[in-house]
């Protein structure tokens, strides 16, 4: 069977967002393969190292230029080939759930791993679309997952807790921290990815029309009171804050 | 109509789906405000769904026992449809983030997903929702005859009862085979006060130092002043607490009226979760730790010290 791993490019965490004039301004920013994408990238090869028949692990990113170097690292951590779909501006996942549907049937892949929420969107529509317009059920918040034969079993996060779960491929599977520990590319891998096939490919013929616009982006900061206190003297410090709460905040009686 | 799919639970009402029904009333849209009740031996929580909205549909069936994406969303686009809906709203719970982008492929319709405001826009409906792990607010706008709405937690008052009961009709559906086989449950049972619900919440991280210290610090603490507990994923990771208590960009997001922070860094996946709280409070030894930044009262010290000082402050 094949798999297909979906990989987004996203601000690194720790890297400070700007905007201006109402849009999001990523220029200067660090950007790396989304955590949510890299546990599927890693559970995909697990799948196979573990002995599952996998015949070919394919990556498809829907995103601008740069997603390239995202695309790069899933190869280097030891996918076949990739797909990137480049774009210009916002497309919103219920679009662009369109390409990787066609993707996935072009590619007769049988298993999609998508990201659990995505660190840029704050989405978790992503998956659960693609299983759709597939007419292919799915399982969201995957923390636990092995394979047999054609039937996938695990475990995932729901409302109050966790359930156990048994599924036939194919199937979208949406996948979060718990489930696995991405490898680090080495470095004679990142060495071999370079000569692994990244093809791109066109936006235009998937037919994939943004139904949500974009109107604004704006960052919203609170002002906080930043108002410390010495913590030395454990009593004084204690009622100090109690104080606080108490009769500034009013939170508490 | 509105289509409101209820959340409900245990045969109670959610807050959520109160929240729904006040955001669908403030969205400015024409027409019924409209419940849909899904599940198996539903007739309370149907009456209760009444006090609400204009209209409840209820579809009573045991396959509808328990949740599942593929029923939950063929069962509202079919009503969608019938009924010629121009939004559809679901809560922007687990569940309601997991069937809502199949019901807007369904409807090849629009999906505005986990909003804090909606309002009726030029042809359709503009929203807010936050973006990159909750530090940016955008504006996005939808339009078409009908659009899907998944709603944020907490973020619309709850609607008041009408103080009538509205109408409540049967509704017959076609429903698929559900294909995710559930071979278990899991259920959290969470002591205290709902996370999402709690006016107070008083987190641990691994600043606590070990599972007991954290019942003895965090949950004493918690208790003295009727708060709920919260976790970091460096403590859920590390076995001490259940993931049901794990506050962030992959446990829950809270805005209680005072978040109370002990031994956590502040990391911004984390901050993702509480960052909206209306007051934060830290305590943790390293003064330059990043959640000093973003904190209303912070008290530079060891957690072994202050808090024991607090809690018992608090109990006098
Ligand atoms: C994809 C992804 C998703 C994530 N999702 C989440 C999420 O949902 N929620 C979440 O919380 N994290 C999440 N994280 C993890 C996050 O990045 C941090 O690793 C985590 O929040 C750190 O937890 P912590 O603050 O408890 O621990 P640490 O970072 O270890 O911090 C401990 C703090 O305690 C202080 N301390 C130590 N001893 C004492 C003492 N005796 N008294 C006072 N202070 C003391 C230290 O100074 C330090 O600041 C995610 C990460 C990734 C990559």
């Amino acid at each position: 069977m094949k798999i297909l791993t979906l990989i987004r490019q996203v601000p690194d965490a720790e890297a400070r967002v700007k905007a201006a004039g109402g849009q999001m301004d990523l220029g200067g920013t660090t950007m790396v393969i989304d955590g949510m994408d890299e546990y599927g990238v890693e559970e995909a090869l697990q799948l196979r190292e573990g002995g599952a028949d996998v015949e070919e692990i394919i990556g498809l990113a829907v995103g601008p230029a740069q997603t390239e170097d995202a695309v790069r690292t899933a190869l280097a951590m030891g996918i076949d080939r990739a797909i990137h779909v480049e774009t210009s501006g916002y497309l919103d996942p219920i679009a662009v759930s369109k390409v990787v549907a066609t993707v996935a049937q072009e590619e007769g892949v049988s298993l999609i791993f998508a990201g659990g929420q995505q660190a840029d969107w704050d989405s978790q529509a992503l998956g659960a679309a693609t299983a759709e317009r597939l007419s292919w059920p799915q399982a969201t918040w995957t923390n636990d997952l092995a394979l047999s034969g054609g039937t996938l079993t695990g475990r995932h996060d729901v409302d109050s807790g966790s359930e156990n779960f048994q599924l036939d491929l194919p199937a979208v599977v949406t996948t979060q921290q718990g489930l696995n520990e991405p490898r680090y590319p080495t470095l004679p891998n990142i060495m071999k990815a370079k000569k692994k096939e990244l093809r791109k490919d066109d936006l235009s013929r998937f037919g994939a029309q943004n139904k949500v616009q974009l109107v604004s982006s704006e960052i919203q900061v609170r002002q906080r009171k930043n108002q410390l206190i010495d913590g030395s003297d454990p009593q004084t410090a204690a009622q100090e804050l109690l104080g606080l709460l108490r009769n500034e905040a009013k939170v508490l009686n | 109509m509105i289509l409101i799919i209820a959340e409900h639970k245990d045969g109670q009402l959610s807050k959520s789906t109160a929240e729904m029904i006040q955001a669908a009333r403030a969205s400015g849209q024409a027409g019924p405000v409209t419940a849909l009740v899904l599940g198996s031996g539903v007739g309370d929580v149907a009456n209760q769904a009444a006090q609400f909205a204009d209209q409840v549909l209820v579809a009573d069936r045991p396959e509808l026992g328990s949740y599942n994406a593929e029923l939950w969303a063929a069962a509202s686009a079919q009503i969608a449809q019938q009924g010629q809906a121009s939004l559809v709203m679901t809560g922007g719970s687990r569940s309601g983030r997991e069937f809502a982008p199949r019901v807007a492929v369904k409807l090849d319709a629009p999906y505005l997903e986990d909003v804090i405001h909606l309002q009726a826009a030029e042809g359709g409906v503009q929203a807010q929702r936050y973006s990159y792990l909750a530090r940016v607010t955008e504006t996005q706008q939808a339009s078409g005859p009908v659009v899907v709405v998944s709603v944020k937690p907490g973020a619309f008052a709850p609607a008041a009862p009408t103080g009538q009961q509205g109408p409540q009709y049967d509704v017959d559906l076609e429903l698929p085979q559900p294909r995710l086989q559930v071979t278990g449950k899991n259920e959290e049972k969470l002591d205290r006060v709902a996370l999402t619900e709690a006016d107070v919440i008083v987190t641990g991280g691994r600043g606590v130092g070990s599972s007991e210290k954290f019942g003895e610090l965090v949950e004493g603490l918690a208790d003295a002043i009727g708060a709920g507990v919260g976790a970091t994923r460096a403590v859920v990771d590390a076995g001490w607490r259940p993931y049901g208590e794990q506050v962030g960009q992959t446990g829950k997001t809270v805005q209680p009226g005072a978040y109370i922070a002990l031994g956590v860094s502040g990391a911004v996946q984390h901050l993702s979760g509480m960052g909206k709280s209306k007051y934060i409070v830290a305590i943790n030894k390293d003064a330059d730790a990043p959640i000093f930044k973003v904190a209303d009262y912070g008290i530079v010290g060891d957690v072994n010290e202050i808090v024991p000082a607090l809690i018992s402050a608090a109990r006098s």
